[in-house]
Protein backbone atom coordinates (compact mmCIF):
# COMPACT_ATOMS: atom_id res chain seq x y z
CA UNK A 1 0.00 0.00 0.00
CA UNK A 2 3.35 2.28 0.21
CA UNK A 3 2.03 3.02 -3.82
CA UNK A 4 -1.24 4.91 -2.73
CA UNK A 5 -0.93 8.41 -2.05
CA UNK A 6 -4.75 8.82 0.30
CA UNK A 7 -6.69 5.99 1.69
CA UNK A 8 -10.02 7.22 3.26
CA UNK A 9 -12.29 4.66 4.87
CA UNK A 10 -15.90 5.27 4.28
CA UNK A 11 -17.34 4.67 7.86
CA UNK A 12 -20.26 5.16 10.19
CA UNK A 13 -21.18 4.10 13.40
CA UNK A 14 -24.39 3.16 11.93
CA UNK A 15 -25.67 0.43 9.37
CA UNK A 16 -27.27 2.05 6.44
CA UNK A 17 -26.65 4.65 6.30
CA UNK A 18 -25.27 5.02 2.49
CA UNK A 19 -21.93 4.57 3.25
CA UNK A 20 -21.81 2.23 -0.10
CA UNK A 21 -23.15 4.31 -2.23
CA UNK A 22 -21.45 7.65 -0.76
CA UNK A 23 -17.86 5.21 -1.18
CA UNK A 24 -19.28 4.08 -5.02
CA UNK A 25 -19.96 8.21 -5.69
CA UNK A 26 -16.10 9.30 -3.83
CA UNK A 27 -14.83 6.31 -6.30
CA UNK A 28 -16.07 7.53 -9.35
CA UNK A 29 -15.89 11.72 -8.54
CA UNK A 30 -12.60 11.38 -7.82
CA UNK A 31 -12.15 8.82 -11.31
CA UNK A 32 -13.45 11.73 -13.45
CA UNK A 33 -10.99 14.38 -11.88
CA UNK A 34 -8.51 12.77 -13.59
CA UNK A 35 -6.93 10.69 -10.21
CA UNK A 36 -6.15 7.10 -10.23
CA UNK A 37 -8.66 5.74 -7.59
CA UNK A 38 -9.20 2.07 -6.08
CA UNK A 39 -12.02 1.06 -4.08
CA UNK A 40 -12.02 -1.86 -1.37
CA UNK A 41 -15.05 -2.99 -0.30
CA UNK A 42 -14.46 -4.38 3.12
CA UNK A 43 -18.18 -5.52 4.01
CA UNK A 44 -17.37 -9.10 3.96
CA UNK A 45 -20.44 -10.82 5.47
CA UNK A 46 -22.92 -8.00 3.24
CA UNK A 47 -20.54 -6.68 0.43
CA UNK A 48 -23.11 -4.12 -1.39
CA UNK A 49 -20.74 -2.47 -3.54
CA UNK A 50 -20.57 -4.58 -6.73
CA UNK A 51 -24.03 -4.20 -7.07
CA UNK A 52 -23.83 -0.51 -6.68
CA UNK A 53 -21.48 -0.58 -9.19
CA UNK A 54 -22.47 -3.38 -11.51
CA UNK A 55 -19.48 -5.20 -11.42
CA UNK A 56 -20.04 -9.20 -12.84
CA UNK A 57 -17.56 -11.43 -14.17
CA UNK A 58 -14.24 -10.20 -13.18
CA UNK A 59 -11.58 -12.53 -11.17
CA UNK A 60 -8.33 -10.87 -10.22
CA UNK A 61 -5.04 -11.71 -12.09
CA UNK A 62 -2.53 -13.50 -10.22
CA UNK A 63 0.96 -12.36 -10.25
CA UNK A 64 2.95 -11.80 -7.00
CA UNK A 65 -0.18 -11.87 -5.49
CA UNK A 66 -3.06 -10.91 -7.27
CA UNK A 67 -3.83 -7.78 -9.38
CA UNK A 68 -7.21 -5.78 -8.32
CA UNK A 69 -9.22 -5.97 -11.67
CA UNK A 70 -10.11 -2.57 -13.42
CA UNK A 71 -14.02 -1.99 -12.99
CA UNK A 72 -15.14 0.92 -14.53
CA UNK A 73 -11.53 2.74 -14.42
CA UNK A 74 -11.29 1.59 -10.76
CA UNK A 75 -9.16 -1.17 -9.52
CA UNK A 76 -11.74 -2.83 -7.50
CA UNK A 77 -11.11 -5.42 -4.64
CA UNK A 78 -14.10 -7.30 -3.47
CA UNK A 79 -14.70 -10.63 -1.31
CA UNK A 80 -17.20 -11.45 -3.62
CA UNK A 81 -14.24 -12.72 -6.52
CA UNK A 82 -13.40 -15.41 -4.04
CA UNK A 83 -17.06 -16.11 -2.35
CA UNK A 84 -19.21 -15.69 -5.37
CA UNK A 85 -23.24 -15.15 -4.37
CA UNK A 86 -22.51 -17.33 -1.25
CA UNK A 87 -23.10 -15.90 2.21
CA UNK A 88 -20.01 -15.96 3.83
CA UNK A 89 -21.22 -16.02 7.73
CA UNK A 90 -17.85 -14.35 9.52
CA UNK A 91 -17.04 -13.99 13.19
CA UNK A 92 -14.93 -11.45 13.96
CA UNK A 93 -11.76 -13.35 14.21
CA UNK A 94 -12.33 -14.88 10.62
CA UNK A 95 -13.27 -11.27 9.35
CA UNK A 96 -9.63 -10.15 10.90
CA UNK A 97 -7.93 -12.77 9.67
CA UNK A 98 -9.57 -12.15 5.95
CA UNK A 99 -9.13 -8.36 5.87
CA UNK A 100 -5.33 -9.27 6.72
CA UNK A 101 -5.27 -11.66 3.74
CA UNK A 102 -6.62 -9.55 1.47
CA UNK A 103 -4.08 -6.69 2.47
CA UNK A 104 -1.02 -8.70 2.01
CA UNK A 105 -2.04 -10.47 -0.83
CA UNK A 106 -3.84 -7.40 -2.99
CA UNK A 107 -1.60 -5.13 -5.43
CA UNK A 108 -2.85 -1.81 -5.83
CA UNK A 109 -0.49 -0.58 -8.58
CA UNK A 110 0.15 3.11 -7.81
CA UNK A 111 -3.19 5.18 -7.10
CA UNK A 112 -3.74 8.17 -5.82
CA UNK A 113 -6.57 7.42 -3.50
CA UNK A 114 -7.97 4.10 -2.55
CA UNK A 115 -11.80 4.57 -1.18
CA UNK A 116 -12.64 1.89 1.14
CA UNK A 117 -16.09 0.78 1.91
CA UNK A 118 -16.40 0.06 4.78
CA UNK A 119 -19.01 -2.30 7.11
CA UNK A 120 -20.81 -0.43 10.03
CA UNK A 121 -19.89 0.33 13.23
CA UNK A 122 -16.71 0.13 14.92
CA UNK A 123 -15.87 -3.28 15.83
CA UNK A 124 -13.30 -5.54 13.56
CA UNK A 125 -12.91 -3.54 10.20
CA UNK A 126 -12.54 -0.70 11.92
CA UNK A 127 -10.07 -1.61 14.96
CA UNK A 128 -8.06 -3.61 12.05
CA UNK A 129 -8.08 -0.63 9.41
CA UNK A 130 -6.63 1.71 12.20
CA UNK A 131 -4.15 -1.12 13.44
CA UNK A 132 -3.03 -1.79 9.76
CA UNK A 133 -2.78 1.24 7.63
CA UNK A 134 -0.83 3.82 8.57
CA UNK A 135 -2.15 7.36 7.83
CA UNK A 136 -5.69 5.96 7.11
CA UNK A 137 -8.35 8.48 7.68
CA UNK A 138 -11.81 8.12 7.63
CA UNK A 139 -15.10 10.05 6.07
CA UNK A 140 -17.78 9.63 8.33
CA UNK A 141 -21.77 9.27 6.97
CA UNK A 142 -24.41 10.06 9.18
CA UNK A 143 -28.24 10.46 8.34
CA UNK A 144 -29.69 13.68 10.37
CA UNK A 145 -31.51 11.33 12.68
CA UNK A 146 -30.56 11.54 16.13
CA UNK A 147 -30.15 7.76 16.47
CA UNK A 148 -27.58 7.62 13.67
CA UNK A 149 -25.74 10.82 14.91
CA UNK A 150 -25.24 9.28 18.48
CA UNK A 151 -23.29 6.24 17.03
CA UNK A 152 -21.39 9.07 14.71
CA UNK A 153 -20.71 10.99 17.59
CA UNK A 154 -19.29 7.97 19.92
CA UNK A 155 -16.95 6.83 16.24
CA UNK A 156 -15.21 10.42 16.78
CA UNK A 157 -14.48 9.99 20.37
CA UNK A 158 -12.75 6.93 19.37
CA UNK A 159 -11.31 7.97 16.58
CA UNK A 160 -10.20 11.24 18.27
CA UNK A 161 -8.45 9.58 20.57
CA UNK A 162 -6.33 6.78 18.53
CA UNK A 163 -5.51 10.23 16.86
CA UNK A 164 -6.77 9.52 13.66
CA UNK A 165 -7.99 11.93 11.00
CA UNK A 166 -11.15 12.71 10.40
CA UNK A 167 -11.88 14.18 7.38
CA UNK A 168 -15.59 15.46 8.22
CA UNK A 169 -19.27 14.03 8.44
CA UNK A 170 -21.10 13.45 5.12
CA UNK A 171 -24.93 14.39 6.44
CA UNK A 172 -27.10 11.96 3.97
CA UNK A 173 -30.80 10.83 3.36
CA UNK A 174 -31.85 14.36 4.52
CA UNK A 175 -35.56 14.72 3.91
CA UNK A 176 -36.29 18.25 5.88
CA UNK A 177 -34.44 20.94 7.21
CA UNK A 178 -32.22 20.35 10.42
CA UNK A 179 -29.41 22.28 11.45
CA UNK A 180 -29.47 19.10 14.83
CA UNK A 181 -25.91 17.25 12.98
CA UNK A 182 -24.52 20.60 11.87
CA UNK A 183 -24.74 21.65 15.80
CA UNK A 184 -23.51 19.08 16.86
CA UNK A 185 -21.01 18.93 14.84
CA UNK A 186 -19.74 22.95 15.50
CA UNK A 187 -19.70 21.90 19.20
CA UNK A 188 -17.41 18.41 18.66
CA UNK A 189 -14.70 21.08 16.14
CA UNK A 190 -15.84 18.07 13.20
CA UNK A 191 -16.38 19.23 9.91
CA UNK A 192 -19.49 18.87 8.52
CA UNK A 193 -19.02 18.51 4.68
CA UNK A 194 -22.54 18.79 3.26
CA UNK A 195 -26.06 17.67 2.98
CA UNK A 196 -26.83 14.76 0.86
CA UNK A 197 -30.81 14.96 -0.10
CA UNK A 198 -32.57 11.55 -0.24
CA UNK A 199 -33.35 10.75 -3.95
CA UNK A 200 -36.12 9.36 -4.83
CA UNK A 201 -34.38 8.22 -8.38
CA UNK A 202 -31.17 6.63 -7.19
CA UNK A 203 -32.72 2.85 -6.82
CA UNK A 204 -33.23 2.45 -10.57
CA UNK A 205 -29.72 3.37 -11.45
CA UNK A 206 -28.37 1.12 -9.23
CA UNK A 207 -26.02 -1.28 -11.14
CA UNK A 208 -25.71 0.80 -14.24
CA UNK A 209 -22.56 3.38 -13.48
CA UNK A 210 -23.90 5.99 -16.08
CA UNK A 211 -27.34 6.29 -14.72
CA UNK A 212 -25.89 6.38 -11.11
CA UNK A 213 -23.42 9.55 -12.27
CA UNK A 214 -26.72 11.24 -13.52
CA UNK A 215 -28.52 10.83 -10.09
CA UNK A 216 -29.15 13.69 -7.97
CA UNK A 217 -27.85 11.74 -5.44
CA UNK A 218 -24.31 11.44 -6.98
CA UNK A 219 -24.06 15.36 -8.21
CA UNK A 220 -24.86 15.97 -4.44
CA UNK A 221 -21.42 13.88 -3.31
CA UNK A 222 -19.65 15.63 -6.29
CA UNK A 223 -20.36 18.90 -5.07
CA UNK A 224 -18.76 17.89 -1.69
CA UNK A 225 -16.03 16.17 -3.22
CA UNK A 226 -15.51 19.25 -5.06
CA UNK A 227 -15.18 21.25 -1.93
CA UNK A 228 -12.51 18.59 -0.04
CA UNK B 1 7.69 -21.88 -12.23
CA UNK B 2 5.87 -18.58 -12.30
CA UNK B 3 2.27 -19.97 -12.34
CA UNK B 4 1.30 -19.43 -8.49
CA UNK B 5 3.25 -16.23 -7.42
CA UNK B 6 0.97 -16.08 -4.23
CA UNK B 7 3.75 -18.32 -3.00
CA UNK B 8 6.87 -16.15 -3.45
CA UNK B 9 4.31 -13.48 -1.56
CA UNK B 10 4.38 -16.10 1.39
CA UNK B 11 7.57 -17.05 1.19
CA UNK B 12 8.92 -13.70 1.54
CA UNK B 13 7.48 -13.17 4.43
CA UNK B 14 8.83 -15.94 5.88
CA UNK B 15 12.56 -15.36 5.17
CA UNK B 16 11.62 -11.86 6.68
CA UNK B 17 10.34 -13.36 9.57
CA UNK B 18 13.21 -15.65 9.74
CA UNK B 19 16.21 -12.71 9.37
CA UNK B 20 14.57 -10.81 12.14
CA UNK B 21 14.44 -13.52 15.02
CA UNK B 22 18.02 -14.38 13.59
CA UNK B 23 19.03 -10.66 14.35
CA UNK B 24 17.02 -10.16 17.32
CA UNK B 25 18.78 -13.81 18.91
CA UNK B 26 22.14 -12.31 17.48
CA UNK B 27 22.12 -15.76 15.13
CA UNK B 28 24.93 -15.16 13.12
CA UNK B 29 24.56 -18.42 10.48
CA UNK B 30 21.07 -20.09 10.15
CA UNK B 31 21.22 -23.33 9.69
CA UNK B 32 17.82 -24.96 8.85
CA UNK B 33 13.83 -22.60 8.91
CA UNK B 34 11.27 -25.05 9.82
CA UNK B 35 8.11 -23.73 7.93
CA UNK B 36 4.48 -25.25 8.93
CA UNK B 37 2.42 -24.78 5.78
CA UNK B 38 -1.61 -25.24 6.29
CA UNK B 39 -3.78 -27.70 3.92
CA UNK B 40 -6.36 -24.95 4.13
CA UNK B 41 -4.63 -22.89 2.23
CA UNK B 42 -3.24 -25.88 -0.63
CA UNK B 43 0.15 -23.82 -1.33
CA UNK B 44 2.38 -25.22 -3.54
CA UNK B 45 5.50 -26.85 -1.58
CA UNK B 46 7.43 -26.67 -4.73
CA UNK B 47 6.85 -23.50 -5.79
CA UNK B 48 7.58 -22.41 -2.25
CA UNK B 49 10.63 -23.88 -2.32
CA UNK B 50 11.43 -22.81 -5.28
CA UNK B 51 10.80 -19.09 -4.20
CA UNK B 52 12.47 -19.85 -0.42
CA UNK B 53 15.93 -20.81 -2.53
CA UNK B 54 15.49 -17.60 -4.57
CA UNK B 55 15.32 -15.17 -1.60
CA UNK B 56 18.00 -16.49 0.81
CA UNK B 57 20.06 -13.88 2.49
CA UNK B 58 23.49 -14.09 3.06
CA UNK B 59 22.81 -15.60 6.73
CA UNK B 60 20.76 -18.11 5.56
CA UNK B 61 23.30 -19.08 3.09
CA UNK B 62 23.85 -22.87 3.43
CA UNK B 63 20.06 -23.24 5.93
CA UNK B 64 18.17 -25.77 5.05
CA UNK B 65 14.62 -25.27 4.34
CA UNK B 66 12.04 -27.94 5.62
CA UNK B 67 8.33 -27.85 4.39
CA UNK B 68 5.99 -29.75 6.74
CA UNK B 69 2.21 -30.24 5.85
CA UNK B 70 -0.45 -29.42 8.75
CA UNK B 71 -3.95 -30.64 7.77
CA UNK B 72 -6.77 -28.46 7.79
CA UNK B 73 -8.38 -29.08 10.97
CA UNK B 74 -12.00 -28.19 11.05
CA UNK B 75 -14.15 -28.01 14.48
CA UNK B 76 -17.96 -27.11 14.13
CA UNK B 77 -19.15 -24.37 16.94
CA UNK B 78 -22.48 -26.05 17.31
CA UNK B 79 -22.19 -29.56 17.43
CA UNK B 80 -18.69 -29.64 18.47
CA UNK B 81 -17.94 -31.80 15.26
CA UNK B 82 -13.91 -32.04 13.95
CA UNK B 83 -13.08 -33.14 10.65
CA UNK B 84 -10.68 -32.41 8.24
CA UNK B 85 -10.28 -30.31 5.53
CA UNK B 86 -10.73 -32.35 2.03
CA UNK B 87 -9.20 -30.50 -0.54
CA UNK B 88 -10.48 -33.29 -3.38
CA UNK B 89 -13.97 -33.05 -2.30
CA UNK B 90 -13.66 -28.93 -4.35
CA UNK B 91 -13.93 -27.79 -7.29
CA UNK B 92 -10.91 -26.13 -8.92
CA UNK B 93 -12.42 -22.75 -8.63
CA UNK B 94 -13.70 -23.50 -5.15
CA UNK B 95 -10.34 -24.25 -3.82
CA UNK B 96 -8.68 -21.33 -4.97
CA UNK B 97 -11.36 -19.00 -4.25
CA UNK B 98 -9.78 -20.75 -0.56
CA UNK B 99 -6.25 -20.46 -1.47
CA UNK B 100 -6.72 -16.79 -1.73
CA UNK B 101 -8.58 -16.08 1.36
CA UNK B 102 -9.28 -18.96 3.24
CA UNK B 103 -12.32 -17.28 5.23
CA UNK B 104 -14.66 -17.66 1.91
CA UNK B 105 -14.28 -21.47 3.42
CA UNK B 106 -17.14 -20.71 5.14
CA UNK B 107 -18.98 -19.89 1.60
CA UNK B 108 -18.43 -23.66 0.49
CA UNK B 109 -17.83 -25.99 3.42
CA UNK B 110 -20.23 -27.00 6.43
CA UNK B 111 -20.62 -29.25 9.46
CA UNK B 112 -20.60 -33.05 7.95
CA UNK B 113 -22.99 -33.35 11.31
CA UNK B 114 -25.33 -30.80 11.33
CA UNK B 115 -24.50 -28.70 8.17
CA UNK B 116 -23.50 -25.63 10.25
CA UNK B 117 -21.38 -23.10 8.76
CA UNK B 118 -20.46 -22.10 11.89
CA UNK B 119 -17.14 -23.73 12.35
CA UNK B 120 -13.65 -22.47 12.95
CA UNK B 121 -10.33 -23.48 11.98
CA UNK B 122 -8.34 -25.44 14.76
CA UNK B 123 -5.23 -25.58 12.72
CA UNK B 124 -4.21 -25.65 9.16
CA UNK B 125 -4.46 -21.98 8.25
CA UNK B 126 -1.65 -20.44 6.46
CA UNK B 127 1.64 -20.49 6.41
CA UNK B 128 3.73 -20.36 9.75
CA UNK B 129 7.16 -20.30 10.40
CA UNK B 130 7.35 -22.76 13.22
CA UNK B 131 11.34 -22.49 14.11
CA UNK B 132 14.86 -21.52 13.42
CA UNK B 133 17.78 -23.14 14.13
CA UNK B 134 21.23 -21.94 13.84
CA UNK B 135 24.57 -20.80 15.40
CA UNK B 136 25.09 -17.68 17.45
CA UNK B 137 27.30 -15.20 17.01
CA UNK B 138 30.49 -14.94 19.06
CA UNK B 139 29.99 -12.09 21.92
N1 LIG C 1 -29.45 9.87 -0.39
C1 LIG C 1 -30.12 8.74 -0.64
N2 LIG C 1 -31.30 8.77 -1.29
C2 LIG C 1 -31.98 7.62 -1.54
N3 LIG C 1 -31.56 6.41 -1.19
C3 LIG C 1 -30.39 6.33 -0.55
C4 LIG C 1 -29.60 7.47 -0.24
N4 LIG C 1 -28.49 7.06 0.39
C5 LIG C 1 -28.57 5.73 0.48
N5 LIG C 1 -29.70 5.28 -0.09
C6 LIG C 1 -30.16 3.88 -0.17
O1 LIG C 1 -30.17 3.34 1.13
C7 LIG C 1 -29.77 1.99 1.13
C8 LIG C 1 -28.56 1.82 2.06
O2 LIG C 1 -27.44 2.43 1.45
P1 LIG C 1 -26.02 1.76 1.57
O3 LIG C 1 -26.09 0.32 1.27
O4 LIG C 1 -25.07 2.59 0.82
O5 LIG C 1 -25.82 1.96 3.15
P2 LIG C 1 -24.61 1.41 4.03
O6 LIG C 1 -24.36 2.42 5.08
O7 LIG C 1 -23.49 1.04 3.17
O8 LIG C 1 -25.27 0.10 4.66
P3 LIG C 1 -24.46 -1.04 5.48
O9 LIG C 1 -24.31 -0.51 6.86
O10 LIG C 1 -25.36 -2.23 5.43
O11 LIG C 1 -23.16 -1.25 4.79
C9 LIG C 1 -29.46 1.63 -0.31
O12 LIG C 1 -30.57 1.01 -0.87
C10 LIG C 1 -29.19 2.98 -0.95
O13 LIG C 1 -29.47 2.98 -2.32
MG1 LIG D 1 -22.42 -0.81 2.98
ZN1 LIG E 1 -22.08 -29.15 13.46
Amino acid sequence: MEKIGKIIAVSSGKGGVGKSVVASALALGLRDRGHRVGLLDLDFTSPASHVILGVEGLYPEEEYGIISPLAHGLRYMSITYYSLDKPTPLRGSDVSDAIIEILAITRWEELDYLIIDMPPGIGDATLDMIRLVEGIQFLLVTTPSKVAYETVRKQIGLLRRLEITIIGVLENMVMKPSNYVREQLAMNKVCHLGEVGFDPGLEDALGNVVKFTETDFYSNVDGIIARL
Amino acid sequence: MTADMHELALAEGVIQTAAKIAEEQSISEITEVIIQVGELQQVDHEVLRFALERLRTPTMRNARFTIESIPGRLKCRICGEEWNFNPESLSEETSEAIHFVPEVAHAYISCPGCGSPDFHVLEGRGVLLASIRGVKRDE
